[in-house]
């Protein structure tokens, strides 16, 4: 069997994004399970541009690596996690975690062979003209059907922010600056004594 | 072009992965988070490529929520994070059992 460049291509994406994954569960420092899971995204967002997802593979790309994994990343140098620990509890579980998932990708990958959900034969869709654009039918469709749950994403967004903002702020301990209830509050009696001294005593 | 089933068997060991890693790290928060945005990518790899074989774009504006949603989540998961590591001086999941689970 001749496999197409694409096909080729395709699989080379595959076996990409599964080792880095598995790379991801089982790195001992947090550090490189982070990295490999950019390499995971660059590698799915390979096959979604295959899938002439042109936009959400750039979004992922420029989002989840730009923005998410940096954070990850940000998170992870900050914490100083001691390296030592990880290790034991790892071992104990390997035997579970096999076994769990050779039985769910098991499952999933009998299901999805089946004939039940008649994917075995989902033909080829057609391909579209040359100026067809991704990005202005899925605006499209979200400015027009999708612009209330759009709205909900950008308040879902907001609210992130702020909870995130919330959580992590810290006020500073010693930090020198003006009270300016304290200084409007001050009353005259506060600052100035006045003292009656006796005059003309002396010559 | 690779088939539907392709692409679904990709996403099926993906979301496997994803389940190990949080059934395997027992020890760092940060690897369980990372695990779920693994279930997440491949529940969305599923989504573009039914979008991409049924020829229907509606698909791909469900994977654009799901990264909302997703990146609000992981913004919110490392700041408790954060806030967790700050009052206990770890993040390892057994030693967070304040709740007794």
């Amino acid at each position: 069997m001749m496999l197409s460049p694409l096909h080729l291509l395709f699989y080379v994406f595959a076996a990409m994004a599964v080792c880095s994954a598995i790379a991801v569960i089982t790195a001992r420092s947090p550090v490189r399970s982070v990295l490999s899971l950019i390499v995971t995204f660059f590698a799915i967002a390979g096959t979604w541009m295959m899938l002439r997802a042109e936009f959400l593979s750039l979004i992922l790309i420029l989002v989840y690596v730009g923005a998410v994994m940096t954070l990850f990343l940000f998170v992870v140098m900050m914490l100083n996690i001691d390296r030592e620990s990880r290790i034991s509890g790892f071992v104990k579980h390997v035997y579970i975690g096999l076994f769990v998932v050779l039985v769910v990708t098991g499952l999933i990958i009998n299901m999805i062979g089946t004939p039940h959900l008649s994917v075995m034969q989902m033909p080829e869709p057609p391909v579209e003209p040359a100026d067809y654009s991704n990005i202005q039918a899925l605006g499209m469709l979200l400015f027009t059907d999708y612009v209330y749950p759009f709205e909900i994403a950008g308040v879902i967004l907001l609210a992130a922010i702020i909870a995130a903002i919330t959580l992590a702020h810290r006020k500073p301990k010693n930090r020198k600056a003006q009270r300016p209830s304290a200084q409007i509050a001050v009353r005259p009696e506060d600052r100035v004594r006045l003292v009656k001294m006796p005059s003309g005593g002396g010559n | 072009m690779p088939s539907l089933i392709e692409f679904l068997t990709l996403a099926a060991i993906l979301f496997g992965l994803g389940i190990a890693g949080i059934i395997l790290n027992r020890k760092n928060i940060i690897v369980l988070l990372m695990s779920l945005e693994l279930i997440l990518l491949s529940i969305n790899t599923n989504f573009v490529a039914f979008s991409y074989f049924l020829n229907n774009v509606i698909g791909q504006v469900f994977v654009f929520f799901v990264l909302t949603v997703a990146a609000a989540e992981a913004a919110i998961g490392l700041a408790i994070l954060v806030v967790i590591y700050r009052k206990r001086h770890t993040i390892e999941v057994q030693a967070l059992d304040a709740l007794k689970g």
